[in-house]
């Protein structure tokens, strides 16, 4: 091998089908016979269904059936949640399609299938819905005052969970406490908005049934959609085709898809759906929305005592797969990477008339995260020191790690000091320092603030017994098989569901580098429950993580068996065989050995095998993580401010991430940046709004500001390296990363400018106009 | 129906179209040019941007009956497959494919993938406009069509590189 696999900046593979068109998106596959479906959706926010009168609709020329929810009731069952997250949660039923009663704009009511798209959506307007408008439930706080109008009457409450988590004496730390900081901040619900609409296609073949998916999870859907329907486990196979991206909206158990498969199953032809933009931004899962109330206790000299957080979490009009949970993943996070004696957290997950939320980039880590890393920066403020040292006089030293926090987990490694001195000099903080000291002394209209933000996250979810004690319903494991096909050849087949990640290049590169094969024999097949039967998927930054280590623990146990055939052709002892470059010798005897390709062949014609030895050389592993991995890093953002028109312009932005040791850093950029345009976009555009009577008024993207290349900047990136401790491969994850750390940053510098104008807070997004209001004193909000 | 006749890569195709179809409908489920996706319904996000009559449009927004007699060039019909061209440093953009696919494959200017196809067909056209865009002029140029993966600073990065590729191809067509 000439050139180490591990850590180089490969091109990758996935890119030829996707520069030339011949993907595989879902939407692009329609079998013979494909019937299209339209959903009529309810247009009120909250209201009884009295009468749906398909009959109309039937008739129209091309409509093959039409379908109400309570036509479907008998078999539609309810949308799973997995993760009952306190023994008395409230957990309504959700049907894919509302029968009774519709809880949100856009849940579906009925449905059309017909020859094609369009004559389907013609049918849709022959449908006559009688509604009875109930109150819309909107407000978080409104909605668990006292009387509050309820969204699911039969619970008597909106309240569905109360989750709490204490170590050490909060109430003494805040006592008497020198500096005491409490603020509330709003975490605005967004939309995941993928570029790749939903899209869902079931063919039946008598009673199996191959459902294909826009998914990030096809091995959960496909155990999810056998509870669900009650068809068997394996006369189902869910296929997750080329999927354009998924940032978590795709980690979910759709309704469409349910009733694709039981459409599929009473038609028996092939029945298919993609949304619109339109649709999918009032039916897609939504992400963060959550009022945070903190206080943060601290000592004249900037240690910190100790942090009370107390969260609503809008939960949406129905709890789907992970929703009661995802607030719950930020309760080990807003400690952040720092020291301190004591800790409360209290989350109360809230029922509103609003599309359902659930994982979004980060999933509850953002939201920590932007909480502690603005306390960190109001805290400096408070106590006229710079927003670095304080955070260097609380977090955990190097020579600290392992570190257990007062969360309850152990960070193993990490080096913050290393990742901070290598962002301020990339930052030239010192310079700019000097420059908003100049802006200020000059009261030039536009001033420049300085945005810190040093975070950790926790990734490589999970470990199955931590999953367990949190009451989520599966386990956190990966799988991998390895096979080397006689021509000596690799296949590699990764439980591991890519969506944009990489994973055909990056899962190559291991294996090439594990089993001293060249990078263009290996192949990685994916995202097929026939082809990968065994799998846990795609999210929280877990594929390199869980499901790379996996893959080279079945390459160790390859060149295990290897070694053994090769020890028996070589007629050697296994112990005096090494294996270099893809090849078996002798220790210490210049003979060419043999190579894994003449070992895989006679693996495979099993002429002359050692005794008991099984024919062919492959092997599967499954890894289980002991602790979850900790990335982390340092990140500045200069911001100049116009205090006349409120614009913000990001100036420089510098990212110093630490994700351990790195596969392959051009997918490692690729991967903070996407990551950073995500934050930014929290901060500074990105809203889904509703107005007083629940209907959302961010309905496509002229109205949801997804950022363009023209709303961005040029992101300077860099990296240290402690690798993780808690995987053989040192790796950490990356997917989140960027849009942690990046929220936090851009905002501490919008309100580090404006603090000589006595604003230290600006609410997301920080459009013109909020900016211009806060100045005004106006806080527009909170 | 309106008959409607056009040039799609090269092809050329004549049918009875209902005067509504869009042409980005046309393409995909009429003649299976499934390499042009939909990403909004709004002509926002861009990822269904085709040349037509060498003009980028976003073909969610453009009627069939308004491209008859008019020539479309989609992802498909890009670069000339099997004809010569440098090979890529990872062997995966077949040979004859444009300098922008070649571009964005070694930028790493593409993840998911999904915009892509829109993305290079604008970058086609903005380069047609201007040969040598500063990288405010691409970031301008490529405002109408969204990436949520990239973070488009290796987007801005395989477009100059392409600009530069083919300007000095065609200083060496003009120069032989």
């Amino acid at each position: 091998m000439t050139v180490p696999e591990i850590g180089a900046p490969r091109r990758r593979t996935e890119d030829t089908r996707l520069l030339t068109g011949r993907t595989r998106w879902t939407e692009n596959l329609t079998p013979a016979g494909t019937l299209h479906m339209a959903f009529l959706r309810s247009p009120h926010a909250h209201a009884k269904l009295t009468r749906v009168d398909t009959s109309q609709a039937a008739t129209h020329p091309g409509v093959v059936a039409v379908f109400s929810g309570a036509d479907l009731a008998d078999e539609q069952g309810s949308l799973p949640c997995a993760w009952i997250v306190t023994d008395d949660m409230k957990h309504p039923d959700h049907p894919p399609m509302g029968v009774h009663e519709v809880r949100y704009v856009g849940e579906p009511v009925a449905c059309v299938v017909a020859r094609d798209r369009y004559t389907a959506v013609d049918a849709l307007e022959k449908i006559d819905v009688d509604y009875e408008p109930l109150p819309a439930v909107v407000d978080m706080e409104a909605a668990v005052a006292e009387g509050a109008d309820l969204v699911h009457h039969d619970l008597g409450t909106n309240k569905s969970y109360t989750w709490v988590y204490e170590n050490g004496d909060v109430e003494a730390a805040l006592r008497d406490a020198p500096v005491v900081i409490e603020r509330e901040y709003v975490q605005q619900r967004l939309i995941p908005s993928a570029m790749e609409p939903r899209s869902v296609l079931c063919v039946p073949e008598g009673d199996e049934f191959t459902l294909y998916s826009a998914t990030q999870i096809p091995h959960i859907l496909r155990l999810m959609l056998a509870v669900v329907t009650g068809i068997a486990e394996h006369r189902l196979r869910v296929v997750a085709p080329d999927v354009g991206g998924g940032f978590g909206s795709k980690l979910q158990v759709y309704g469409e898809e349910v009733i694709a498969l039981l459409l599929a199953r009473r038609l028996g032809r092939p029945v298919k759906w993609t949304e619109t933009r339109s649709e999918g931004n009032m039916t897609v899962h939504h992400g963060r929305d959550q009022i945070q109330r903190l206080t943060l206790a601290a000592e004249r000299d900037g240690r910190i005592r100790g942090l009370k957080v107390d969260l609503l979490a809008d939960m949406g009009a129905y709890l789907m797969i992970v929703t009661p949970g995802i607030p719950l993943l930020g309760a080990f996070m807003f400690n952040g990477i720092y020291k301190m004696d004591a800790y409360s957290f209290t989350c109360t997950g809230v029922f509103t008339t609003k599309t359902p939320t659930d994982a979004y980039r980060g999933a509850g880590r953002p939201e920590a995260t932007y909480a502690i890393e603005r306390l960190m920066d109001e805290l400096a403020n408070e106590l006229g020191i710079d927003p670095i040292e304080v955070r260097r006089r609380n977090w955990i030293a190097h020579e600290e790690f392992p570190y257990e926090t007062i969360a309850g987990l152990t960070y193993d490694s990490g080096n913050y000091e290393a990742a901070t001195d290598k962002a301020l000099e990339l930052f030239e903080y010192d310079k700019l320092r000097a420059e908003q000291a100049d802006r200020r002394d000059r009261r030039d209209p536009v001033q420049l603030g300085i945005g810190v933000s040093t975070f950790t996250e926790m990734c490589g979810l999970a470990p199955s017994r931590v999953l367990g004690s949190l009451s989520y319903g599966a386990g956190g494991w990966e799988h991998a098989s390895v096979r080397v096909l006689p021509t000596g050849k690799v296949e590699v087949i990764t439980g591991s569901s890519p969506h944009g990640q990489g994973h055909e290049t990056a899962w190559a590169q291991i294996a090439a580098d594990r089993l001293g094969v060249p990078f263009e024999d290996v192949r990685v097949l994916h995202g097929d429950t026939v082809i990968a039967p065994k799998g846990m998927d795609t999210y929280g930054s877990r594929s390199l993580a869980v499901g790379g280590v996996a893959l080279s623990a079945a390459c160790g146990k390859v060149v295990e068996k290897a070694r053994t055939v090769a020890a028996h052709l070589l007629e050697a002892a296994e112990q005096d065989l090494e294996f270099r470059d893809g090849r078996f010798s002798v220790r210490g005897v210049h003979e060419e050995g043999t190579t894994l390709q003449e070992v895989a062949q006679a693996a495979f014609t099993a002429h002359d095998l050692p005794d008991g030895l099984e024919p062919s050389l492959d092997a599967d592993a499954t890894f289980d993580p002991d602790n979850f991995s900790f990335p982390h890093g340092t990140h500045l953002c200069a911001a100049e401010v116009d205090t006349e028109t409120g614009m913000v312009k990001l100036r420089k932005y510098v990212a110093v991430d630490d994700v351990g040791k790195v596969v392959n850093p051009l997918i490692v950029e690729g991967q903070v940046h996407g990551g950073l345009a995500q934050g930014i976009a929290q901060a500074l555009f990105e809203e889904a709004v509703y107005d007083a009577d629940g209907n959302l008024t961010t309905t496509t993207l002229a109205d949801y500001l997804v950022p363009s290349a023209a709303d961005l900047p040029t992101f300077t990136t860099d990296r240290t390296e402690t690798p993780a401790t808690s995987n053989p491969l040192g790796v950490k994850g990356v997917g989140e990363a960027g849009t942690i750390a990046s929220t936090p940053a851009v905002v501490n510098a919008i309100v580090d400018a404006l603090r000589p104008h006595g604003v230290r807070d600006v609410p997301m997004p920080c459009t013109p106009e909020r900016v211009w209001r806060a100045l005004r004193g106006e806080a527009g909000a909170r | 129906m309106p008959r409607v006749r056009v040039e799609v890569d090269g092809a050329t195709y004549e049918d009875d179209v209902e005067p509504r179809l869009l042409l980005v409908h046309y393409l995909r489920e009429r003649l299976g040019k499934v390499g042009t996706p939909v990403g909004c319904d709004t002509s926002n996000c861009g990822a269904c941007t085709v040349l037509l009559d060498g003009m980028s449009v976003k073909s969610c927004s453009v009627l069939t009956v308004q491209a008859d007699g008019c020539d479309v060039t989609t992802i498909e019909g890009l670069g000339s497959p099997g004809g010569q061209s440098p090979p890529a440093t990872g062997r995966s953009v077949p040979a004859g494919s444009h300098p922008l696919q070649r571009a964005f494959h070694e930028e790493h200017a593409l993840q998911c993938g999904y915009c892509t196809p829109g993305m290079i067909m604008a970058s086609l056209d903005l380069l047609r406009e201007n040969p040598d865009p500063s990288e405010e002029e691409v970031r301008a140029g490529l405002e109408g069509n969204l990436c949520r993966c990239t973070g488009y600073q290796n987007i801005v990065r395989a477009v100059r590189r392409a600009a530069r590729e083919m300007r000095e191809l065609a200083e060496r067509v003009v120069t032989p």
